[in-house]
């Protein structure tokens, strides 16, 4: 990893997380001039602004063309450059589908997508800008690694590491402030591998991005009124995903729960499905996230509230989940 | 004249050639797209033999020039052309389209050497080439990247994407991006001008800010002059709309859209062996009666 840059706790609660991927980034373009930015007019937005003030040489406005962007940047990335381009989560994976599908992944270059505003944090911006798919429509994608960062420090972690590691990378990054889940950038933090955030044994709260912190204080709620003990793990990277981690949570807690600000078809509650099908091990899932249909328009955290996760609608969820005892209907020793 | 006497009947044969062995390799694959292979060949026979600086020897030197062929389903064409420079074994053409070989219809640059995008899906190569020319500068290098497109291709809204932004981008380091647009006026459904017209073409590449040159696309002199104004540069980024004939050089092909894609039977192989061989006997002659 890159290294060096470090924000406290402290300064990331003053920065909104796509201003710490900024930093981030104009931090590496200082030590690696290979690094490139690209942005679609929303330089300011997507806070490149820092890069583009530092390197405007390496920076490249290319107007509002997504696709285009993706091109340049495959292009720029086959002539040995590492290349950041960042636009709307939304469109980054709908608009320029098939750039990243074939330009990126399929040559297998090393640029590194930030889709920001990502799930329903640009809520009041309606469904043309939430990005409730994006994951579930890049996730296929060979070559391609998919990282949803909690917080703003492990934003900084991601993007770093990114920058280390050759191929596609897809970051999706929210809109504004994210509450802090970190205190420190120094936790171990590696691709394709969980965080347990804290550990349980009644039940496990699989949870990415923005939702991370809406599972720990769940966790909290649930032990102090309830005397749960529920695990929490931030799936940061949903490709590849830390399979280990979830077959443990099977074994040890026989209950998960999966939570995200993504369509619960595709996205983080399906890859974690997936690998408890294949583990062979029964286990009870709950995927939480927004349902098959659009969502309304509202401030994030109404919409997160909505579409129950957050603290309040996990915590909802779980103590509906621990009325179900799968272990009187499951004969657990005829398991394969 | 941009070609002497020699090279002009030098790349003649070489075209020949390159057309005679992408009638073969359709003929081992089963079908091909013969139409826009045919009518590119010339184009690529000047890139790749003249204008680009390109050692197959050294295809991976970073300073090489690029060559994008965006409209990647001439697969049938550029495969053998890398056969011919060396960079794909001959034995291989005859594998093309089989389970597990290689080169199939849109090749894959990360299977072979050389060849410096994966196109296929269309209006991809524009942006990929304007990535290619931007990196240039930006590394310390010098290189040249030539872009080919198909006209059909030209409907998609992403290869204006990328026209504006090379316009735009021209003066910034030193943009060093050539665009040859293979105007074969035909695509599968039919002609360009019934299913999506795009006249006055050279208009709207002139209003996206480019320097235009239409030439006969399968007269090589005329070609390589229109490449020597690109090459030597200016104020805008060059577009040479190069007039073709798809399926050009057999008879039951040539001006015909039908021959986009298609099989041989073995008389109809015979036929377009036969009619290539004569139609490119009676270029290399003129290249030898007219060339100075």
């Amino acid at each position: 990893m890159a290294g060096g840059i470090t924000f406290t706790a402290v300064e990331s609660t003053k920065l909104a997380t796509a201003e710490i991927f900024g930093k981030t980034i104009a931090e590496l373009g200082a030590k690696d001039k290979s690094i490139v930015c690209l942005s679609p007019d929303l330089a300011t937005s997507t806070k490149m602004i820092d890069f583009f003030t530092k390197y405007p040489e390496r920076f490249y406005n290319v107007g509002i063309a997504e696709q285009n962007m993706i091109g340049i940047a495959a292009g720029m990335a086959k002539s040995g450059l590492t290349v950041f381009a960042s636009c709307f989560s939304v469109f980054a994976s709908l608009r320029a589908l098939d750039q990243v599908h074939t330009d990126i992944c399929y040559q297998n270059v090393n640029v590194k997508l930030i889709g920001t505003h990502g799930g329903t944090s640009f809520g009041q911006a309606g469904s043309t800008h939430h990005a409730i798919e994006d994951i579930g429509v890049i996730r296929p994608l060979v070559n391609m690694t998919v990282i949803v960062p909690a917080d703003g420090l492990e934003t900084a972690n991601a993007v770093k590491a990114a920058a280390a590691t050759p191929g596609p990378f897809y970051i999706r990054i929210n809109r504004g402030f994210d509450n802090v889940v970190y205190s420190t950038s120094d936790y171990g933090f590696e691709v394709g591998k969980a965080v347990t955030m804290r550990d349980g044994t009644d039940i496990t709260i699989i949870a990415c991005g923005s939702c991370v912190y809406q599972a720990l204080q769940a966790a909290s709620i649930l032990d102090f009124d309830y005397k749960l003990k529920a695990r929490v793990i931030n799936m940061h990277t949903i490709k590849p995903i830390d399979r280990d981690a979830v077959l443990k949570a099977v074994a040890e807690t026989r209950k998960i729960i999966t939570v995200e600000d993504h369509t619960v078809i595709g996205g983080l509650g399906s890859a974690v499905a997936e690998v408890i099908v294949e583990g062979g091990k029964a286990c009870l899932l709950k995927k939480l996230g927004i349902p098959d249909k659009w969502s309304p328009i509202g401030l994030h955290e109404d919409l997160m509230a909505n579409h129950e996760i957050d603290a309040q609608g996990i915590v909802k969820n779980v103590l509906e989940i621990m009325k179900q005892d799968v272990e009187k209907d499951e004969n657990w020793g005829d398991e394969v | 004249m941009a070609l002497t006497k020699q090279e002009w009947v030098g790349l003649e044969k070489q075209a020949y050639a390159l057309r005679d062995l992408c009638l073969d390799t359709i003929n081992w694959a089963g079908s091909g797209h013969w139409g826009g292979s045919s009518s590119v060949a010339d184009i690529l026979t000047l890139l790749y033999y003249k204008y680009a600086k390109f050692d197959p020897k050294n295809y991976e030197d970073p300073n090489r020039d690029r060559v994008i062929v965006s409209k990647g389903h001439v697969g049938v064409i550029l495969a053998p052309l890398f056969a011919l420079l060396g960079l794909v074994k001959k034995e291989d053409l005859k594998t093309f389209n089989l389970t597990g070989s290689k080169l199939g219809i849109h090749l894959d640059s990360n299977k072979v050497h050389g060849l410096d995008a994966s196109t296929g899906s269309l209006g991809h190569g524009s942006s990929i080439a304007l990535g290619m020319a931007l990196a240039a500068p930006l590394q310390g290098r010098k290189y040249k990247t030539f872009l080919v497109l198909g006209d059909g291709e030209c409907d998609e809204g992403s290869v204006w994407e990328a026209a504006m932004a090379t316009s735009h981008f021209k003066n910034r380091g030193s943009l060093d991006l050539i665009t040859i647009v293979d105007r074969n006026h035909n695509m599968i459904d039919g002609n360009t001008e019934d299913v999506m017209a795009l006249e006055p073409f050279e208009d709207k590449w002139k209003a996206f800010g480019f320097e235009t040159i239409t030439v006969n696309g399968h007269d090589l002199p005329a070609l390589a002059e229109a490449l020597e104004k690109a090459v030597a540069g200016g104020p805008k980024p060059f577009c040479i709309i190069a007039d073709t004939i798809k399926g050009v050089g057999v008879s039951f092909s040539s001006g015909n859209y039908k021959w986009h894609y298609g099989a041989f039977d073995e008389a109809k192989y015979t036929t377009a062996k036969k009619d290539l061989k004569e139609y490119s006997e009676q270029r290399i002659a003129k290249a030898e009666k007219e060339g100075k």
